[in-house]
């Protein structure tokens, strides 16, 4: 098992909570676990099947883009950050 | 018990000691001493060798380690006559320094030998009052603070992040900011925007930032740009120079804009942005580091992506952020430090967690990449509408 942290612009999909526990070995188990129980997560994180282009996936603080993508191994207890833009700063 | 005279004359047969000729060798050759000048600060305001700076014969063990880390650095040490750098030199050798020597005679003999002099750029007596808590440091003294007075930073927005990040750069002195806000302050914007005030609802907030930082700060000048940055006027504004750029923007078509100018002009920009409790900063420091497309290459869609108007952000939050985008932005200008380059800094206020993730430059970013594709401004307006062309 690992968390996933939610941005705050995704919390109301997930009932508001920071942190989701998720199942699976690689960052492609763990999101579609996570996307079968908060279905209106999907449009904001998948797109044609890989990672959505304006959303970040780290694994232990690195872009999972500069590893295996969604293959990428993901270790028992890590901490997975899903991290979409923000523009807000006004 | 030996008298002063006789002490001076142990501590010189003890230290090495140059003449004025045997210096101006050392200073000419490849491996130059550091000189360091002993007097005090009135002596130093009145002119001294060139390349020499400043630490009074008091203050030599507390700030030699700084100035010269390695015990084998050779150093040149001067005063008005060769006496007090005869002790200053001496300590130094007790502190484990190998290569010292005094200039015997000191500056007043180099002067009448006629060798090059400068008058040091100081401080003026109000400046150095005001500052006196920065001169203290020493990864900033006295030098730092005039590199922040001549240093121009331009920041995107008077507004949440603006605010904080503008009120410390000024504080701090640096001599030139640019305000780029093309909104005027509203009675929403208060819980936040701190730069400005009940009396000034209905302003430009560009204005009333110049008013606020320039009653904080006399030093700084205040450029104001009542206008939102596009395509059309960013090279204007970039025309008249800034060293960094503190992007406090609200909209992704900003971002992306300020982005590309900023690595076609080789500007580093500091990155902030926030949403309800959490909060983002990064330096794109162009070619060292990624840059915002490397992070995000494409904006997300409108819908995906609410802003602090829509979704609301807690008020102390920016003045968090905002201060660490000053933060970095003073390091920036000093030179010293280790930058947000490469990596983002989360602030996360409802945990009260900082987390940071790496980042990397995208050798196929379309911008900083390798062969970039993107090579002049597009229409921003429309890469962010929901309808973006893959570049």
């Amino acid at each position: 098992m690992s968390l996933i942290r939610i941005p705050p612009m995704l919390r109301s999909e997930v009932g508001g909570v920071r942190e989701v526990p998720a199942e699976g070995g690689t960052v492609r188990e763990l999101l579609f676990d996570l996307i079968a129980r908060f279905p209106g997560l999907r449009p904001q994180l998948v797109e044609d099947g890989e990672i959505a282009s304006y959303v970040n996936v780290y694994v232990e603080g690195e872009d999972v883009r500069t590893l295996d993508g969604l293959d990428t191994s993901v270790g028992h207890g890590s901490t997975v950050i899903l991290l979409p833009a923000m523009a807000g700063g006004l | 018990m030996p008298n002063y005279r006789e002490l001076l004359q142990q501590i010189k047969s003890e230290i090495d000691e140059v003449d004025v000729t045997q210096a101006r060798d050392l200073l000419a050759a490849d491996d130059r001493p550091l000189i360091v000048d002993v007097r005090e600060l009135d002596e130093w305001t009145e002119g001294r060798i060139p390349g020499a700076i400043h630490i009074p014969r008091g203050n030599l063990e507390s700030r030699i380690e700084q100035a010269a880390p390695d015990r084998a650095q050779p150093i040149l040490l001067y005063c008005a006559a060769g006496n007090r750098s005869a002790f200053a030199a001496k300590s130094l050798e007790e502190l484990g320094y190998e290569n010292v020597v005094s200039l015997a005679g000191g500056y007043t003999d180099w002067k009448r030998s006629g060798l090059a002099t400068e008058l040091p750029r100081t401080l003026d007596g109000a400046q150095r009052q005001r500052y006196s808590r920065h001169v203290l440091i020493p990864e900033v003294g006295e030098e730092g603070q005039l590199k922040l007075l001549d240093s121009r930073v331009l920041l995107l927005g008077a507004g949440g992040l603006g605010s904080p990040s503008a009120l410390y750069l000024a504080a701090a002195g640096v001599g030139r900011l640019g305000i780029v806000d093309d909104d005027r302050v509203d009675a929403s914007n208060l819980q936040r925007q701190v730069l400005h005030s009940t009396a000034r609802l209905g302003e430009w907030k560009a204005e009333s930032a110049k008013r606020t930082l320039e009653e904080l700060n006399p030093d700084v000048e205040v450029v104001p740009y009542i206008e939102r940055l596009t395509s059309e006027n960013v090279e204007r504004i970039l025309a008249d120079g800034w060293d960094v750029i503190v992007d406090g923007a609200d909209n992704f078509p900003t971002r992306y804009l300020i982005n590309d100018a900023a690595v076609w002009h080789d500007i580093p920009l500091v990155h902030g942005s926030i949403y309800r409790f959490e909060g983002q900063a990064t330096v794109f420091k162009p070619h060292d580091g990624p840059c915002y497309r490397c992070l995000f290459p494409q904006p997300p869609p409108p819908e995906l992506a609410p802003s602090c108007a829509e979704g609301g952000v807690l008020g102390v939050l920016p003045g968090i952020v905002g201060s660490l985008q000053a933060s970095e932005a003073l390091k920036l200008c000093l030179g010293v430090g280790e930058p947000l380059v490469g990596r983002l800094l989360l602030f996360d206020a409802l945990a009260t967690e900082f987390s940071e993730v790496n980042l990397r430059r995208d050798p196929n970013c379309p911008v900083c990449g390798d062969s970039p594709t993107i090579t002049e401004y597009i229409d921003y307006v429309e890469f962010c509408s929901g309808r973006p062309t893959h570049a």
